[in-house]
C-alpha cells in the first residue's frame, strides 16, 4: 500500500509528499477512514455470512430481523457515544433500560395505553439521567461511580417494582408495532426510531454548538471553561441525553419483547461502550463518531446473526467475539494511522 | 439406610414366596407377616395433625427470578399451614458472604431445622457443614452442597429429567414423521445445570431414530434474550417440526419471536411451569402444547421434610423410620390433558 503522507502532522516531518494525495483522500479526513474501514469490516462479515449460509442469511426478512436486534442497543450507544465524547462516561444504561422497561409495563402504567407507556419509559429515562447528571455536574462526583451507583440503584428498584416477575404487555397498539404488518415500506418501525436517532445525534454531534462544545468539553475541559463554555450545564445535558436515549431504547425493547423484565438490558453498558470504542469514539473523549459507532453496533449483531445461523454454541460465539473486537480496533489504527 | 431396606425387602419377598409355595395351610402367625405390620402401622408419620412445636428456619437467595419468587411462596404459604411450625425466614441474597451470615444467625437462634437454598450450593458448604456440626439438621433445597456431610436432606429438581422427558414428549408426537427436525433453545450455557437438561434431551432423542436434533442456541433465562435467539433460530431453520424451550420466562420472548415471525408450523415444548405458560397451553391456540417441570413446589415439600425431621418422623406413603436423605422431584409433563391440576402451581 502507498503511503500519503497528508499534511506532516508536525515540523518534524522530512519531506513532504512527492505526490500530491487523490483528491477523495483529501476530502475524506481521518474520520472517515475509520469508518472505511469499519465499513469493510462489515463487508467481510456479510461475505462470510453470505458463503456460510447463502440462503437465511442473503435474505430480506434476515436484514430486517439484524436492524431489529441492533435497534435497541443501536439507540443506547448514540448516547453512550456522546457521553464518552465528553469524557465521561455511563455505567448505568443497562439499569436504566431496565427500570424504565419495567416502570412503564406495570399494570397501573399500562391501563394508560400507548402513549402512557411510551410516556412512563421516557420520563423514567430522562430522571435517571439527570440524577445521573446532576451528581456528576454540581455534586463533583466522578461519572464512573455517580453512574455505578445509580446501575445499583437502578436494578434494585425495577427489581422491587417487578418482585421478579415478568410483566407482560397487553396493549395491543404497543405489541402491533412489533408485528411484520407495522412495517414501513418492508421497515420495521423500531428500525426507523433507531435510524431518526442516529441522523439526529449526527447532525447534533457534528452541526450544532451544542456538539462542538460536547468536544470541547471533551478534549480539555479547563480550556473550554475559559473559553465561555459552561461546562457543568453542558454535562448535566450529556447525561439527560443519554438518559433520554435509554428511555426510547426501553420503549423499543418493550415493543420488541412485548414485557418488561428486570433482567433487561443485561450488560448493554459494555455492548454500548465496545460499539463506541470501535467506531473510533475515544475514551478519554475529545473525539467520536456517531456513524461509527453504529457501524460498531451493527457489526456486532451482524457477528451475532451469522455465529446463530451457522448454530456455533456460546463458548465458540464467546471467544470469536473476543477475537473480532481485538482484530477490528487493530485493523482500523494501522489504516488510520497510515493515512 | 437404602440397603438396609432392599436387604430387609429382599428378605421378606423370598420368605413370603416360599411361605406362599409351601407354607399354603398356614394362615396365622406368619412372622414375615407381623414384620410387616411394624413396618408401616408403628412407624410415627408427619400428617396434618399438629405436632410437636418447632421453629424452621428459611434462607433463600433473592428472588429476582419468578421461579424463584415462587420458590419463597411455597415454602412460607406450607409453613402457615401448620399451626405448630414458626418459620424463620431470611432476606433473600445472591451475595454469598451475606448469606453465609444470614445462615450463621439461624444457628445463633438455635433453629430446629434448617432449610437452605444456597446462592451457590459450593460456596455455602461451610455453613451447611456448621450448622450440622451444632445440631441443627439442614434440607438443602436444589442447589447442592459440595459434601454430603453438609445436610440431612437433599431435595430438588431433576434437570437431566426435564430434558428428558421434554424429549420422550417430542419424540412420541413425531415417532411417525420420518426425518423430523427438532431444534432447542437453551438457558445459560456455563450453568451446569443447561449442560445436564441438553444432556438428557439428546439421550432421549436417541430413542427416535427418525428425529434429528437439526440446531441449539443459548438464551440467558431473559425475556429479551429469548426473543433474540428465537428470531434467530427461526431465521436459520425455515422448517422444523419440534422446539424445546429450557425455560418459561425465556419462552415469553420466543414466543413473542415466533409471532412476529408469523410461523405456526412447529410443536413447542416448554420448560420450569409458569403461569403464562399454563394458560397458553390451556387455550391450545399457539404452537405452546405442553412444558416440562421444575416444580417450585419442592419448596413446600422441603418445609414437609423439615418439619417430619423435626418433630423426629418418618414421611408417610413410606416404611421407613426416617425421611429420606434425596428426594428429586419429578419433571412432570404438562399439556392439555393435566394443565387444570398443576394450575395453581404455575409462577408469574
Amino acid at each position: 500500500m502507498t503511503q500519503h503522507v497528508s499534511p506532516p502532522r508536525d515540523g518534524t516531518g522530512k519531506a513532504a509528499p512527492v505526490d500530491a494525495p487523490p483528491a477523495w483522500r483529501v476530502r475524506l479526513g481521518r474520520a472517515d477512514v475509520r469508518t472505511l474501514t469499519l465499513l469493510g469490516v462489515l463487508a467481510v462479515l456479510v461475505l462470510i455470512g453470505g458463503i456460510t449460509q447463502p440462503d437465511s442469511f442473503l435474505d430480506t426478512r434476515n436484514l430486517q430481523l439484524v436492524l431489529t436486534q441492533a435497534s435497541v442497543i443501536g439507540v443506547v450507544t448514540v448516547g453512550m457515544t456522546f457521553v464518552i465524547v465528553s469524557g465521561g462516561i455511563d455505567l448505568s444504561v443497562g439499569a436504566i433500560v431496565a427500570l424504565a422497561s419495567v416502570w412503564a409495563t406495570t399494570v397501573a402504567t399500562q391501563e394508560y395505553g400507548f402513549f402512557g407507556i411510551l410516556f412512563t419509559a421516557i420520563v423514567v429515562g430522562v430522571g435517571c439521567g439527570l440524577v445521573n447528571g446532576v451528581l456528576i455536574a454540581f455534586g463533583q462526583m466522578v461519572p464512573f461511580i455517580a453512574t455505578l451507583a445509580m446501575l445499583a440503584s437502578a436494578r434494585g428498584l425495577a427489581l422491587q417494582i417487578t418482585d421478579g416477575r415478568t410483566q407482560v404487555v397487553t396493549v395491543s397498539s404497543v405489541l402491533d408495532l412489533g408485528e411484520r404488518d407495522a412495517y414501513v415500506l418492508g421497515i420495521p418501525p423500531l428500525v426507523l426510531v433507531f435510524a431518526a436517532v442516529t441522523v439526529i445525534g449526527w447532525l447534533v454531534l457534528n452541526r450544532t454548538t451544542f456538539g462542538r462544545r460536547t468536544v470541547a468539553v471533551g478534549g480539555n475541559a479547563e480550556a473550554a471553561r475559559l473559553a465561555g463554555i459552561d461546562v457543568r450545564r453542558q454535562r448535566l445535558y450529556l447525561y439527560l441525553l443519554s438518559g433520554l436515549c435509554c428511555g426510547i431504547a426501553a420503549f423499543l425493547l418493550i415493543v420488541l419483547a412485548g414485557s418488561g423484565q428486570n433482567t433487561n438490558g443485561n450488560l448493554y453498558e459494555l455492548d454500548a461502550i465496545a460499539a463506541a470504542i470501535i467506531g473510533g469514539t475515544l475514551l478519554t473523549g475529545g473525539r467520536g463518531h456517531i456513524l461509527g459507532s453504529v457501524l460498531g453496533v451493527l457489526i456486532f449483531t451482524t457477528i451475532t446473526n451469522i455465529f446463530a445461523l451457522n448454530n456455533l454454541q456460546t463458548d465458540v460465539q464467546q471467544i470469536a467475539k473476543g477475537a473480532i473486537i481485538v482484530a477490528a480496533v487493530l485493523v482500523q489504527r494501522r489504516t488510520a494511522s497510515t493515512h | 439406610m437404602t440397603k438396609l431396606t432392599s436387604r430387609r425387602g429382599l428378605l421378606f419377598g423370598a420368605a413370603a414366596v416360599s411361605a406362599g409355595a409351601v407354607l399354603t395351610g398356614c394362615t396365622s402367625n406368619d412372622p414375615d407377616d407381623g414384620d410387616d405390620k411394624a413396618a408401616s402401622n408403628e412407624q410415627p408419620a408427619a400428617d396434618d395433625k399438629p405436632g410437636k412445636p418447632i421453629t424452621i428456619g428459611y434462607a433463600g437467595p433473592q428472588a429476582d427470578h419468578g421461579w424463584l419468587n415462587a420458590i419463597n411462596d411455597q415454602a412460607k404459604k406450607r409453613a402457615e399451614k401448620y399451626s405448630e411450625v414458626t418459620l424463620e425466614v431470611t432476606e433473600g441474597s445472591n451475595d454469598t458472604a451475606q448469606q453465609i451470615g444470614q445462615i450463621e444467625t439461624l444457628i445463633n437462634k438455635k433453629v430446629d431445622v434448617l432449610v437452605v437454598l444456597p446462592a451457590d450450593g459450593k460456596a455455602l458448604t461451610q455453613v451447611g457443614l456448621k450448622a450440622m456440626r451444632a445440631g441443627i439438621p439442614v434440607i438443602n433445597l436444589d442447589r447442592i452442597f459440595n459434601s454430603p456431610q453438609a445436610y440431612r436432606c437433599w431435595v430438588g429438581g431433576d434437570n437431566y429429567g426435564m430434558g428428558l422427558n421434554a424429549a420422550h414428549y417430542i419424540g412420541e408426537k413425531l415417532k411417525d414423521k420420518p426425518n423430523a427436525k427438532v431444534i432447542e433453545l437453551a438457558g445459560i450455557d456455563n450453568l451446569e445445570l443447561t449442560q445436564q437438561r441438553t444432556q438428557g434431551f439428546d439421550d432421549g432423542l436417541k430413542n427416535y431414530p427418525n428425529i434429528k436434533k437439526v440446531a441449539r442456541q443459548a438464551a440467558e433465562f431473559t425475556v429479551e434474550s429469548g426473543q433474540a435467539k428465537m428470531a434467530q433460530l427461526l431465521q436459520a431453520q425455515s422448517d422444523f417440526d419440534a422446539l424445546w424451550n429450557h425455560d418459561d420466562d425465556q419462552g415469553v420472548g420466543a414466543l413473542r419471536a415466533i409471532e412476529q415471525a408469523g410461523r405456526d408450523d412447529f410443536l413447542m415444548v416448554g420448560g420450569a411451569g409458569a403461569l403464562s405458560a399454563f394458560e397458553a397451553i390451556k387455550s391450545d391456540r399457539g404452537v405452546l402444547k405442553a412444558t416440562v417441570l421444575y416444580p417450585p413446589t419442592m419448596a413446600a415439600s422441603a418445609i414437609d421434610l423439615a418439619r417430619a425431621l423435626g418433630q423426629g418422623k418418618g414421611v408417610s406413603g413410606l416404611a421407613e423410620f426416617e425421611i429420606p436423605s434425596t428426594v428429586t422431584c419429578y419433571s412432570a409433563v404438562v399439556d392439555k390433558t393435566n394443565v387444570d391440576q398443576y394450575m395453581s402451581t404455575g409462577f408469574k
